[in-house]
Order: C-alpha cells, then structure tokens, then sequence
C-alpha cells in the first residue's frame, strides 16, 4: 500500500483529547444555522402570506403563535438561528476589514458570539413566551 | 484554469462580494422587521397590511427576498460543495436547492403583490 507520509510519526487517535477550536464550532454553526433558516423560511413565508391575506388571516398567525406551543417554539428556534447566524456574520464582516485576524482575536470573536447570541437566544425566548 | 460552472456569479471574488452586500441588505431588513414588531406590541391587521401597501416597503421587501436568493444560493453551495462529493448528488441536491430558491422568491412576490 502506498504511504504518503512517514509511518513513524506519532498517531494521535484517542477522540477524547481531540477537540475543534472555538472559531471552528462557531464555524459550522453559522453554516447549520443557514441550512435551518433556508428550511425555516417555508414558516416565515407561510406567516408573512396569511397574516398580510386578511383580518381573519392575521388573526389565526396572532392566535397560533400566542397559543400554539410548537408554533412558539418553532418561531424561538428561528429567532435562535437567525440570531446566532447575524451575529456570526457580523462577525465576518469585521474579518473582512481586518478587525482581529489573530489566533487570539479569532478565539475571542468567537467567544463575543456564542456570548452575544445566547443573550439575544434568551431575549428572543422572552419575546415569544 | 478550472471554471466552476454552478456558483454565483462564476468566480469566487464575485461570490464573496454578493455575500457580503446580500447579508447586509438582510441584516438591514431583520432589524427593520425586529424594530417594527417590538415598537407595535399591539398591532392588527390594518396596521400591518397598511405597512406592506407602502410602495417603500414592498420595494424593500422585494430586495430583500432578491438578495435572500443570492445569499441562499451562495451559502448552500458553498455547503454542498464542501460535503457533497458525489457530482450526482450534489447537483441533485443543488437542483432541489434551486427550485426552492425560485419558490421562495415567486412566493414573496405573490405576497407582495398578490390579492
């Protein structure tokens, strides 16, 4: 079989002592976060389309998400991505200007943003409860 | 060279901008939409239906399902073509990914503009 590299180095294959870097978690979550709000979007677009139909259509969108409790949690679980997918991308834009493109700022961006989306995570759960 | 024929805008400086622009028409209308519901904690019908009959707004509303096509299809390829490595699933998945980018955005317009 043919090795593309040296054999004799050392393997390190014990998954415990393997873990993504924070960047990289935040990383894959803005991508999941997207492929959710894509999916997510057939409620949004239900919502927006049978509230703006009529007075009797905006009620029934008031009255699921004031009572319906899958329909409030979904509307959390959109908030939640869309929030957390915002904040990320925000983050992107300040990599583009250059704002902290360091080990350290990478870490530290990626801190601010799981810290920053759990607050406006709550508050959106505030907001539909 | 090696061209790829399904991104954006079939170069990858060109995709990365339309990124950027699409996400920040987004960012402005969520915040809009955010703003508007939290500042009308009472709102019915008339209110909301009287915002959307605003020439404004369904221009606003029009741009910004335009730059969620853009943004969508930017950001699915990029994901499908990072895990998807078999061609034929991929454009498969791509093609499913398209049509209902096209729904979406027929769907908008219908709100928009429909009855």
């Amino acid at each position: 079989m043919y090795k593309a590299v040296n054999s004799k180095r050392p393997v390190n294959l014990d998954l415990t002592t393997i873990h993504f870097p924070l960047p990289a978690l935040t990383s894959i979550a803005h991508r999941i976060t997207g492929v959710i709000l894509f999916v997510g979007l057939i409620f949004a677009f239900w919502a927006l389309g049978k509230s703006l139909s009529s007075p009797a259509g905006f009620d029934a969108v008031s009255d699921v998400l004031a009572n319906n409790f899958l329909a409030k949690f979904i509307a959390w679980g959109l908030l939640s991505a869309l929030a957390f997918h915002f904040v990320a991308g925000i983050k992107h834009l300040l990599m583009d200007v250059d704002i902290g493109v360091t080990l350290e700022g990478g870490v530290q961006k990626a801190q601010i943003t799981v810290v920053v989306s759990a607050v406006l995570i709550i508050l959106a759960g505030v907001w539909v409860w | 060279m090696v061209t790829n024929i399904t991104s954006f805008g079939r170069s990858g400086l060109s995709d990365w901008l339309m990124q950027r622009v699409s996400a920040v028409i987004l960012a402005v209308y969520t915040v809009f939409i955010v703003a508007f519901l939290l500042f009308n904690p009472d709102l019915d019908y008339y209110a909301w239906s009287g915002l959307f009959n605003q020439t404004w707004m369904r221009i606003f509303s029009l741009l910004a399902f335009v730059a969620l096509a853009a943004h969508a299809w930017i950001g699915l390829w990029t994901v499908t073509t990072d895990y998807l490595k078999s061609t034929r699933l991929r454009v498969g998945v791509q093609a499913v990914i398209i049509l209902g980018i096209f729904v979406y955005l027929v769907w908008g317009i219908q709100i928009l503009w429909g009855a």
